[in-house]
């Protein structure tokens, strides 16, 4: 039980007046972000990351900077939910699944049941996530010390492998989408030969294209952009929690217990292989209604409809870290962002992270415990607040966003041509959404382009340019394999639909 | 907003089109992606791989997806002929689109930079002004208020400089 008392440390650094109070104002933060059309986890999280390169300076620093930040990405799960029971508007994509069940349970006066389940299956989705990291993490830690280039490539490969294989849409939009990320990724300075590549000359390429201006622009610029053309109004239910309300709910939520136990497991496979919140909260909801017995209700308003979603897209969007901090490859967009982070404080995430910076480490999974109970405390009391902020009128709320969007991605480099950027990534975001082209896969090729290229030509050259390297030995090439298997997915499962005899399904 | 956005005027354009333009665009990025790669070195140097080696890839993989994508935009049914975007909805995005994009040139030019928190001011003036219809004074104590706001929370608390412009250099805050 070394884990324990590593946890029984971490708390010890987590607990302290400052952590806990930059908890709760990442949970509120982090609510007001999830709420608000145009910021969402990962754009708010990488708008707020340049105020905390002088926090992560102090001694001890960087362990409150990462709690921020993370407590800000809980209050945006959290923060996806109220938009979505209330105003029928998913504040987060992972949220859409929630809008099912639970608009029509406000429209029947149940907001304040619909709100609980959502709070509260999201608190307990979590909790089993951040169990698993407390006694999984170690575990691959310790296992990839021993990882040489070729199994570092191989991971990568089957991460991007594994957006290929579980996009919905077509997997040629997702590798272009993803292979665009790689290129920009190379643009500037080759770290190895110290070449420039694809600058053409201009200046402003030299240090290539962040991938939080990237962020900034595609998720919080795109989003507006679409948000206006659906001429938003706000047309909400009631927002009122009383304690009858939800004591009342509590009582009703263990009978979902099989349920949750199951949405919890979807979305911890899904957290940890990118394939991320979304789809992991209608794949639960999916499998909820196929399951239980109200199944036929499903739709009109049932709690259990909310539980599903909810509790999957919380266990996802934390489990999302566990290949994060134990590997340096992170699950979803926003986890690339605080994995940015931990890069731009200078530390390595990797499996070294637990050797060299345990305290680190173990005070973020700490303040995963700490933050949820926080953001469950603050979610339950506060709900009137945050819905109020969806009643202030759009023609405020929208100059606003641009204005936080163009100060962030300022503060990132303070560069203007950064900000011009993040207008151009703004209407790109805005055409790949409408056309379908996902965006996930080309901000985590732009995260990790360098890394995944540095690994691929470091095996190279240990093999002589021999790509049976990464069939070397029976690690690397399991996980080679597993890669090849999710990229082929599409062409597999369209082949076996041929075999059993179905019309194949058309994407 | 008083357009609800949906079906709002004419069509710009068919998704088939849009999807056809996109995938162009991309066909083109990963032609140069490829070009420009090999033009550093793509193949095996003489102490490993050159600089272009892992782009040239990437460049050949994006042709190869967009050339797909094309093929599928184009053979596309019915399905292709949907609206990409309503007239009234293209206004919508231009309403905004083009406000930020003079709000961002009056933060900083080479003629007279007005600086990120007067230019800001002015930019939720504009919005306030033109789809909310809101009276002036309301319209000032919003849009100075916040800016007044922002500027004690980056320059004073966070010290985390941003662009200043005259007014800023009038109290002294250079």
């Amino acid at each position: 039980m070394e884990e324990l008392q590593h946890l029984f440390g971490g708390f010890a650094v987590a607990l302290s007046w400052f952590n806990l109070m930059l908890m709760f104002a990442g949970i509120i933060l982090g609510v007001i972000i999830g709420v608000l059309p145009g910021l969402g986890g990962a754009n708010g999280v990488a708008i707020l990351l340049p105020l905390t390169f002088s926090m992560a300076q102090q001694p001890g620093g960087d362990t409150s900077a990462i709690i921020l930040l993370s407590c800000i990405y809980w209050g945006a799960l959290f923060g996806g939910a109220i938009t979505s029971i209330l105003f029928n508007i998913p504040g987060e994509p992972w949220s859409v699944a929630t809008t099912f069940d639970g608009y029509p349970l406000g429209q029947k006066g149940r907001a304040g049941a619909a709100l609980t389940a959502a709070f509260t299956s999201s608190f307990v989705g979590a909790f089993v996530a951040v169990l698993l990291i407390t006694f999984l993490s170690p575990i691959v830690a310790k296992f990839a010390l021993r990882f040489g280039p070729a199994e570092f490539f191989s991971v990568y490969l089957l991460t991007f492998s594994a957006f290929v294989g579980m996009s919905r849409g077509s997997p040629f939009k997702t590798i272009a989408a993803m292979m665009l990320g790689f290129a920009m990724a190379a643009v500037g300075i080759d770290t190895v030969t110290g070449q420039l590549r694809l600058t053409f000359g201009f200046t402003d390429l030299l240090k290539g294209f962040d991938f939080l201006i990237a962020v900034i622009g595609l998720f919080g610029i795109g989003e507006i952009l679409l948000t206006i053309e659906e001429g938003l109004e706000f047309k909400g239910a009631k927002a009122k929690l009383d304690m009858r309300v939800v004591l009342e709910t509590w009582k009703e939520l263990p009978r979902y217990w099989k349920t949750s136990l199951r949405a919890a497991a979807v979305g911890c496979m899904m957290g940890i292989v990118p394939g991320g919140a979304t789809p992991a909260s209608f794949m639960s909801y999916g499998l909820a209604k196929k399951m239980s017995p109200d199944g036929e209700k499903f739709g009109t308003g049932q709690v259990e409809g909310v539980v599903a979603p909810e509790t999957a897209a919380h266990a996802a969007g934390t489990s999302a870290l566990l290949p994060m901090i134990t590997l340096g490859v992170p699950g979803s967009p926003t986890a690339a962002v605080l994995l940015g982070g931990l890069l731009i404080w200078g530390l390595q995430p990797g499996p070294l992270l637990f050797v060299e910076k345990a305290d680190f480490v173990w005070g973020l999974i700490a303040s995963m415990y700490l933050g949820n109970i926080v953001g469950l405390i603050v979610v339950l009391t506060c709900v009137p607040l945050f819905a109020a902020i969806l009643r202030v009128p759009f023609s405020i709320i929208a100059p606003l966003i641009l204005v936080i969007c163009a100060i962030g991605a300022y503060t990132v480099h303070n560069s203007m041509f950064d900000v011009w950027l993040m207008l151009g990534f703004g209407i790109m975001g805005y055409v790949f959404k409408k056309l379908d082209y996902p965006l996930a896969p080309l901000v985590l090729a732009l995260v990790l382009g360098d890394r995944a290229e540095d690994s691929f030509r470091q095996s190279m050259l240990l093999s002589q340019g021999d790509l049976r390297i990464f069939y070397d030995n029976g690690l690397v090439g399991g996980i080679t394999t597993l890669a090849l298997l999710l990229l082929f997915w599409p062409l597999i499962s369209r082949g076996l639909d041929l075999v059993r005899g179905r019309r194949p399904r058309r994407d | 907003m008083e357009e609800s956005g949906q079906d709002v005027g004419r069509a710009v354009g068919s998704t088939r089109a849009w999807e056809a333009v996109v995938a162009g665009i991309f066909l083109a990025f990963g032609l140069v992606v490829a070009w420009d790669s090999h033009r550093l070195g793509a193949a095996w140097g003489s102490d490993g791989p050159e600089a272009g080696y892992f782009p040239f890839y990437v460049g050949v993989l994006i042709c190869i997806s967009a050339a797909v994508n094309l093929y599928t935009a184009l053979k596309a049914g019915a399905e292709g002929g949907k609206p990409f975007v309503h007239w009234g909805q293209l206004k919508m995005i231009l309403t905004v689109m083009v406000p930020s994009t003079i709000y961002v040139a009056l933060i900083a030019n080479p003629w007279m930079g007005l600086g990120i928190y007067v230019a800001s001011a002015l930019f939720i003036a504009f919005f306030m002004r033109y789809l909310g219809r809101y009276g002036w004074l309301r319209i000032a104590a919003v849009s100075v208020g916040t800016m007044l706001a922002f500027f004690l929370m980056f320059e004073i608390w966070f010290k985390v400089p941003l662009p200043k412009g005259p007014l800023e250099a009038a109290f002294g805050f250079a």
